[in-house]
């Protein structure tokens, strides 16, 4: 027998998943070395620490072009981007998770598990310090989403999927008001979201029947010369697409994203989507750019027509919404439809552009959930639209932060959001998908209407006595509030350095 | 003529500061608020005094270069750059924009110390300073842009300063709504510009000054024609030029400092400005000129016309400088060497208007803010130094020898006669030479009501008295610009501006009429309206406008050019508005509406899907799971190719 021959291993490629995988770890050690009071601080720190460690790692990659460890990483332009990017975003959501002094004791709560009204929960809700495992979970679901936009093969992907995902499901079910709410949200979005991971495994065995490798550059290669039966790559692709599109609430596999998105705890919720978007669309720029980039005349139409509906599901059911966070929910599905259309150009104009869309959208939702999680009344946040009725004359800066974002979603220009769907309008019209850009813009104006309805909410109409006081927010939730107008703004005037950025990251590797 | 501007060096590359000081002092003045309040007046009159002298440093020393190069121009960074359209923001400082940057900020050094005295007790004085200075970082940009953007950002700068100090007293209603007139009828005028520098991208590339001159000779005659007569829309609104004139006499319900600067020596010449800079253009088309000449007749003689029936002091001075920018739209339009004289004429108008408008401003000032020339009279022997300086300002205007008004208007008439089609030649110099007779007549009329005869004052214990030193400086000053300034720019001036018109012809036209005729003639008709006024009007006059005939009537009422606008604009604009606003409100909010509905309806009949059920969300993820295999699956098997 032939003896086993490790494959080479490129440590400095995979610096920033160790660094955040060894900070997950050595987080979850603190947790039993730490005295409890010591404990927020800390895990903090080491968690902003880890993001700026891996961050700096992936800048010192910057020229790195391989494909690593077997076969299942691939370190690219593309990958470390959306790394780079998912790092930002993700240590910018770690402020909004680490503050405490909106709500006594942070957005979490300490045990989940207590019987709703007894005595301990009544002593819980009086601002009993929150769990502090979140940030060991956040950053394993950060470590996965580093791999997941780097896998080059699918079980790596698969795993990564389930690595990011596992985290994400525990940290939907911790918030401290509306507990049970926040449990059903999770275990929603883990029922479900297993259902997803099946479709992608099966779609990834019919890949393998097809190919007879896992690896995408053997089934691009498969895909060029086919050996069997192509019922088995289209079934393969339909079914992998599906736990991907589900990841990224696509419709109709969107169904868990207003829910979750609802029940979550706020700093979750951003965090969801600002990041997992990121990851969610790496991957599937990944899969069909690099794997299957020979069929894209049959899955071109397939899944713009998912474009199409996904736009406008997002647009026409953010109409009727009375909450917020489940608003921004819709708005958030609309947005993965403008982004498939950036994907769907299948050039590197729509690579670059839906990179730059990412991180123009990450940072704007951000500090929208940030917003959101400053209106609050004695019993939590105050999210039913109602509530917000003439915030604008309580605090006009907040409301005018809020305002100016909002903005940014409806793709106004002088904001983030006009250059980002700009940009993916140009390159789908490049790529000769006209037809979405023409839904896209349709669907744009429709959407306009539910911001501006908030806009006007918020200064024309008279506050009501049920108004809710605005928190004076800490200074974590005042950076992100800063760093995401700021972002918002600076893309929208001045969008070149970002642009050049993504253009020269727009290359994978194969 | 090839047009290349010589690079700004040494002293003149720092000409930006002419534009930012004003600047600056208008920001600091506004932001600062009340706390300003105590000096703001004369941070104002500072930093327009500052803008002076840097022009004489900066006019000396482009005089000291070369007359091949003398200009300086100075890019300061890439203002718009998309596409194909890239527009400098720079700055040209050439013999033209000179003799301006020394006009607004001299005039205007003056004007603004004597707004100092004339709105010492108004509250809002430095409110009044901040929109003075940002009038003149405007207008000076205006004059100093090296493209037309940059042109026309000074354009809309000077009307945004205008319209604020035309309803500075905002809470008077004829005031408000004089802001208001003044705004329509200029964005008419604007909208022109506009479009014509669109024009001018469209069809050359490029809005820089250079770049344009050089290109025309490539254009049809037809888009040099639509261009010129948009840029000429443009500077009809800015210089109250028929047929956008309406706006300009109502413009005097603002201070009388305001009427002095911005609507009588500086902004309403802007549209002369344009015109004159746009020479290559205008001197490109012989059917424009004729326009341009047409539109300066007719204007200068309604506004002598005008101006003979009006009995508001400043109403009259107002007419009298629609008149007078016709002389120079005359001038320009001539082309050739007539450009310099329009030029001549524009600056020592610039000194006597200025010099009579503060004069009756320190009239009024001594009279209760009387402003009805029939209840003034034999105010001579109790302000003596306004009634000689306004007499300066009188004999100028109406161009007595050797005042400035002689060596500046009487060259146009002369020139006017030696256009080479006889009938325009006559035309036009007749019509200059009856203007010269009527300005002869309204003025005097409008100098011996106001400060000879009986006196005619009809309120209580009015004691008329001089003016306080701050404000007789001013006007001493532009008095002797009024008399010496004439002679001198004649003998200069055309030289000076060489560069930028190119060199007269040789030998001079002959009209129809030589020289010394017409300047015998002109001479003349003065004497002859002069002396019909003054008999006319020595003993007074009544207290109440008396019926008089078709023509007075007519003048009276602005020659029915309001009663005009009003039946076809004004109304068939309403009532467009009116059918428009119901066709909006039936029409497209109906349609808007129903989609709208359409949409919510559709919204919440689709909510109903999310039932916030697992196994129902498992379903629709199962049946969207089916579509796209099989979507697949069909385009696998050819079903749907």
């Amino acid at each position: 027998m032939e003896p086993l021959k490790l494959p080479p291993i490129d440590y400095g490629a995979l610096l920033p998943m160790l660094i955040l995988f060894g900070a997950a770890c050595l987080g979850i050690l603190l947790e039993v070395i730490l005295p409890r009071r010591a404990r927020n601080a800390a895990q903090l720190g080491l968690a902003l620490l880890a993001v700026v460690a891996a961050l700096v790692a992936v800048i010192l990659e910057r020229g790195t072009r391989t494909v690593t460890i077997g076969g299942a990483v691939a370190v690219d332009g593309p990958t470390l981007f959306l790394q780079g990017a998912i790092l930002v975003l993700g240590g910018v959501s770690l402020l909004l998770i680490g503050e405490r002094t909106i709500e006594r004791g942070g957005a979490f709560v300490s045990q989940a598990a207590v019987t709703v009204g007894s005595q301990k929960d009544v002593q819980q809700a009086g601002g009993q310090p929150g769990a502090t495992e979140v940030y060991p979970l956040t950053s394993f679901a950060l470590g996965g989403m580093l791999l997941f936009v780097s896998a080059n093969d699918l079980l790596t992907m698969f795993v990564a999927l389930e690595v990011f995902s596992l985290p994400l499901y525990l940290l939907c079910a911790l918030a401290r008001r509306r507990r049970l709410l926040s449990q059903e949200a999770a275990l929603k979005y883990f029922l479900l979201g297993s259902y997803a991971s099946a479709f992608f495994l099966f779609g990834v065995a019919f890949i393998y029947g097809f190919s007879g490798g896992i690896q995408l550059d053997v089934v691009h290669e498969a895909v060029a010369n086919p050996q069997r039966s192509s019922v088995l790559l289209y079934a393969g692709l339909g079914l992998l697409t599906i736990g991907l599109l589900f990841k990224a609430a696509l419709a109709p596999f969107h169904v868990w994203t207003p829910d979750v998105y609802q029940g979550a705890p706020t700093p979750v919720t951003a965090f969801m989507a600002a990041c997992t978007k990121v990851a969610a669309f790496g991957a599937l720029l990944r899969v069909l750019y690099v794997a299957f980039e020979g069929v894209r005349w049959d899955f071109q139409p397939i899944l713009g027509v998912i474009a199409v509906l996904t736009m406008f599901v997002g647009a026409v059911l953010a109409v009727t919404q009375t909450d917020l966070k489940r608003l921004l929910a819709y708005s958030s599905i609309a947005n993965a439809g403008y982004l498939l259309v950036g994907v769907l150009a299948l050039n590197e104009e729509g690579l670059s552009s839906t990179m730059f869309y990412l991180v123009a959208y990450g940072f704007s939702v951000l500090a929208a959930f940030a917003v959101i999680s400053l209106v609050r009344d004695a019993d939590g946040e105050a999210t039913h639209l109602s509530r917000w009725a003439g915030i604008g004359r309580k605090s006009p800066l907040l409301a005018g932060v809020f305002t100016f974002i909002l903005l940014a979603f409806a793709g106004i220009p002088v904001t983030s959001g006009f250059m980002s769907k700009f940009a993916v309008f140009g390159a789908a019209i490049e790529g000769g998908q006209t037809w979405l850009v023409i839904f896209g813009v349709i669907t744009s104006m429709l959407l306009a209407f539910p911001y501006l309805r908030v806009v006007v909410l918020m200064w024309l109409s008279e506050p009501g006595e049920t108004t809710p006081a605005v928190s004076i927010p800490g200074y974590l939730t005042s950076a992100v509030l800063g760093l995401g107008v700021l972002v918002t703004l600076a893309l929208g005037v001045a969008p070149d350095p970002l642009l050049e950025l993504t253009r020269d990251a727009a290359q994978f590797v194969r | 003529m090839e047009n290349t501007f010589a690079p700004a060096t040494g002293v003149l590359s720092n000409i930006w500061l002419l534009v930012a000081i004003p600047l600056a002092s208008a920001a600091i003045l506004l932001l600062l608020g009340k706390r300003a309040d105590k000096w703001g007046h004369w941070l104002g009159v500072a930093s327009v005094a500052a803008s002076f002298v840097l022009g004489l440093i900066f006019f000396f020393s482009l005089a000291g270069l070369d007359a091949s190069r003398r200009s300086a121009e100075l890019s300061l960074w890439d203002f718009i750059a998309v596409g194909d359209l890239t527009v400098d923001f720079g700055l040209l400082f050439d013999p033209l924009a000179g003799v301006f940057v020394l006009l607004i900020t001299g005039v205007g050094s003056l004007i603004h110390l004597y707004a100092v005295g004339y709105m010492e007790h108004d509250p809002g004085r430095r409110r009044f300073f901040a929109y003075f200075n940002l009038f003149v970082s405007a207008m000076l940009l205006l004059v100093l842009g090296n493209n037309y953007v940059m042109l026309y950002f000074g354009w809309e700068g000077v009307g945004l300063a205008s319209y604020l100090l035309i309803s500075f007293w905002y809470t008077k209603p004829s005031a408000a709504t004089a802001g208001k007139k003044a705004f329509l009828m200029n964005r008419v005028g604007d909208a022109g510009l506009a479009i014509g520098i669109f024009l001018m991208f469209t069809e050359l590339g490029s809005t820089q000054y250079d770049d344009v001159f050089n290109g025309v000779d490539s254009l049809a005659a037809g888009t040099i024609l639509i261009m010129g007569i948009l840029l000429l829309l443009g500077a009809c609104g800015k210089s109250g030029q028929f047929p956008l004139q309406a706006w300009l006499p109502d413009a005097m319900e603002g201070p009388t400092p305001v009427s002095a600067l911005i609507h009588a020596a500086t902004m309403v010449t802007a549209g002369v400005y344009l015109i004159a800079r746009s020479n290559p253009i205008f001197s490109a088309n012989t059917t424009l000129q004729l326009v341009v000449v047409s539109i300066g007749a007719l204007t200068l003689l309604m506004g002598c016309l005008i101006g003979a029936a009006k009995d508001d002091i400043k109403r009259v001075l107002a007419w009298s400088t629609v008149s007078q920018i016709g002389y120079m739209f005359l001038g320009v339009g001539l082309g050739g060497g007539a450009y310099a004289l329009a030029i001549i004429h524009l600056l020592a108008h610039g000194f006597f208007k200025a010099n009579m408008f503060l004069g009756a401003g320190s009239v009024m000032h001594g009279m209760h803010d009387q402003v009805d020339i029939r209840r003034f009279g034999g105010l001579w022997k109790h302000m003596r130094i306004t009634y000689f300086t306004f007499a300066t300002g009188w004999l100028a205007i109406i161009g007595i020898p050797p005042l400035s008004g002689f060596f500046s208007k009487e060259p146009i008439i002369a020139a006017a006669f030696e256009r080479e089609v006889v009938w325009e030649a006559w035309v036009f110099g007749m019509a200059a030479l009856i203007g010269a007779g009527l300005t002869a007549f309204y003025m005097t009329r409008l100098f011996v009501l106001t400060f000879h005869g009986p006196a005619r004052w009809t309120e209580d214990n009015q004691h008329p008295h001089e003016s306080p030193a701050i404000m007789t400086i001013p006007l001493i000053l532009l008095a002797v610009g009024s008399v010496g300034a004439g002679y001198l720019m004649s003998t200069s001036v055309p030289d000076w501006l060489n560069p930028v018109f190119g060199q007269e012809s040789g030998e001079a036209a002959h009209g129809v009429l030589s020289h010394l005729v017409i300047t015998i003639l002109s001479l003349l008709v003065t004497v002859l309206g002069a002396g019909l006024a003054w008999a006319l009007f020595r003993r007074g006059t009544a207290l109440e406008p008396q019926p008089a005939g078709v023509l007075v009537t007519a003048a009276r009422r602005n020659l029915y050019t309001d009663a005009f606008n009003e039946a076809v604009f004004e109304r068939p604009g309403i009532y467009l508005t009116r059918a428009l606003v119901f066709l909006d409100n039936k029409g497209i909010d109906g349609v808007v509406n129903g989609i709208a509905a359409a949409i919510g309806g559709g919204s919440g009949r689709l909510r109903r899907l999310q039932t916030g059920f697992v196994r129902s969300y498992a379903l629709s993820m199962l049946t969207g799971a089916m579509l796209v295999v099989g979507a697949f699956l069909a385009i696998q098997l050819g079903w749907l190719a």
